[in-house]
């Protein structure tokens, strides 16, 4: 057989690496046997075991993720709800204490730089979570852009790992984890809602918990101290294994975030795409007041024709992947698919694919060239994959 | 419990049993490993001639996609329809019940690897 490729997509722009960079959690990933990949110019766990066994663990119990890739740039000031309604995509100026946005920074074209989750840590203090491959651009773009703000932007991604617990369990996982205690006065792990955040501690350091993820899983992402990373993976691994908590690597991260229709940076979005093609015309603030970057170019909208993203499924086992064509029932090529595999939960193909205009309607008849084979597709609402909602989602 | 050293091996990790003129093929345990979890295989027809260094299948992983190589020329005469309806077996038992395909050939080519030579070539 050929060489098999490396199964985690590359980063959006070529990174020049000599050596890769390590997460902190690097020796864990090593002492469980991990296979790693190059992400984004870092050497990162791709599964530990099986990645179907993995995917499967995080919508039945729970996985913990290691995303200590992440960017994470802290934007502080008397003028950083300012500066952010002025520079990003959505109205961060409106976010409670401990609420969290997903939002964009756009270039001059309107076309995605990245796309970002904000948390208001403070009455003038932002954390600004950003993709790998992108931590450097978003970091200049905003130290660029900070000028005429009071307002200081410092990327403190090298100080801080990021540890994610996915999965129905999760709650539980980190409510029986040894060490870790909410402070007096925030939000329990079971009062924080979907997209807010609480703060707690570690020993005697800081650890700042969003209820967000990339999995379509119920779930939490740990912000701690470089120093604490390995003892905090290692109490809620003891904490977890009763619970069924597995390590989980990035292969079936992209699995599970593709279940539940969300966009990775490099395949759904780019700088040439706008929001709107992406489906995330709500995510632009087009009713707040003053100019953001890119703000003329949304306005303007795409060119006319400019294709859409859509979900396809598909029947039978051979999925479409990324760069394959797609085809309308005459056979023109109408499309291309950014992201593919066979669901692990649904059993069946699923892709996300850029789409004409005219082939986006969900029910529109399509096919996928997998490879000169012809395999007939039909446009789906997305996401694939949601899961039952609980109350507090 | 299959003898490794027994087996031929080929640069695109595929190994090679020979019973008499037949040889059976299926993916090295480093090559599945590689891959992930095998959740799609195609193999060739049944009484189908292949050609060595021709691609006569596919092997797909939930997030790749292996082509499966002839070895040898020859015929085949067997194809792994236990690894059709379930492609797990490729990861679970590369070397035994996850075997691909059997061929039935003249002559093996030259440059097939021993176990020492793959195990080097794989740096394991």
């Amino acid at each position: 057989m050929s060489d098999p490729s490396t199964p985690v997509p590359p980063p959006a722009a070529p990174v020049a690496v000599v050596e890769p960079r390590l997460s902190p959690l690097n020796d864990v990933h090593v002492g469980l046997g991990a296979t790693f990949t190059d992400f984004a110019g870092w050497a990162m766990p791709v599964k530990y075991s099986s990645d179907l066994a993995e995917h499967h663990a995080v919508r039945s119990t729970a996985g913990i993720f290691d995303i200590s890739h992440m960017g994470e740039i802290s934007v502080r000031g008397a003028e950083a709800s300012a500066f952010l309604d002025a520079t990003l995509a959505g109205r961060l100026s409106v976010l409670q204490l401990m609420q969290a946005k997903y939002t964009l920074l756009l270039n001059d074209g309107g076309g995605i730089v990245d796309d970002l989750i904000v948390y208001r840590t403070g009455d003038d203090e932002f954390l600004v979570v950003a993709n790998a491959s992108n931590r450097d651009a978003v970091a200049r773009e905003l130290v660029g852009a900070a000028s005429g703000f009071d307002v200081s932007v410092d990327d403190v991604s090298d100080g801080m790992a990021l540890i994610a617990v996915q999965g129905p369990a999760a709650q539980a996982i980190l409510e029986r984890t040894d060490g870790l205690a909410i402070v007096a006065g925030q939000a329990s792990l079971a009062e924080v809602r979907y997209y807010r955040a609480t703060a707690a501690t570690f020993g005697d350091d800081d650890v700042f918990i969003g209820r967000t993820g990339y999995t379509g899983e119920d779930g939490f992402e740990l912000y701690v101290a470089v120093h604490d990373a390995v003892a905090l993976w290692s109490a809620i691994t003891v904490a977890g294994a009763p619970l069924g908590l597995v390590p989980a690597g990035l292969a079936c991260r992209d699995t599970l975030r593709l279940e539940a229709g969300m966009p990775l940076y490099g395949h759904e979005l780019d700088a040439d795409t706008l929001p709107v093609q992406a489906g995330l015309g709500r995510v632009v603030a087009l009713a707040k007041e003053g100019d953001f970057r890119g703000r003329a170019a949304i306005e303007a909208g795409p060119a006319d024709g400019a294709r859409v993203l859509v979900g396809l499924v598909a029947e039978g086992r051979r999925a479409g992947r990324a760069g394959y064509a797609v085809l309308d029932a005459d056979g023109t090529a109408v499309g291309e698919i950014t992201s593919g595999a066979l669901s692990p939960t649904l059993g069946h193909p699923i892709a996300l694919a850029y789409v004409a205009p005219e082939s986006s309607a969900v029910g529109t008849p399509l096919s996928l060239d997998v490879r000169g084979t012809r395999i007939p597709a039909t446009v789906t609402p997305l996401p694939f994959y949601s899961r039952k909602k609980e109350a507090t989602a | 419990m299959t003898d490794l050293t027994a087996l031929h091996y080929t640069a695109e990790h595929e190994w090679i049993a020979v019973d008499g003129d037949v040889a059976t093929v299926g993916i090295t345990d480093f090559a599945a490993d590689k891959l992930g979890d095998v959740v799609f295989v195609e193999l060739p027809e049944v009484g189908g001639e292949v050609t060595g260094g021709t691609v006569v299948g596919e092997i797909e992983s939930t997030k790749s996609v292996g082509e499966l190589y002839a070895p040898v020329d020859g015929e085949v005469v067997e194809a792994n329809q236990a690894v059709v309806d379930d492609p797990s077996l490729v990861n679970s038992d590369p070397f035994g019940d996850g075997w691909l395909v059997k061929v039935r050939f003249t002559a093996l080519p030259d440059g097939l690897l021993d176990r020492d030579d793959y195990t080097a070539l794989v740096g394991e």
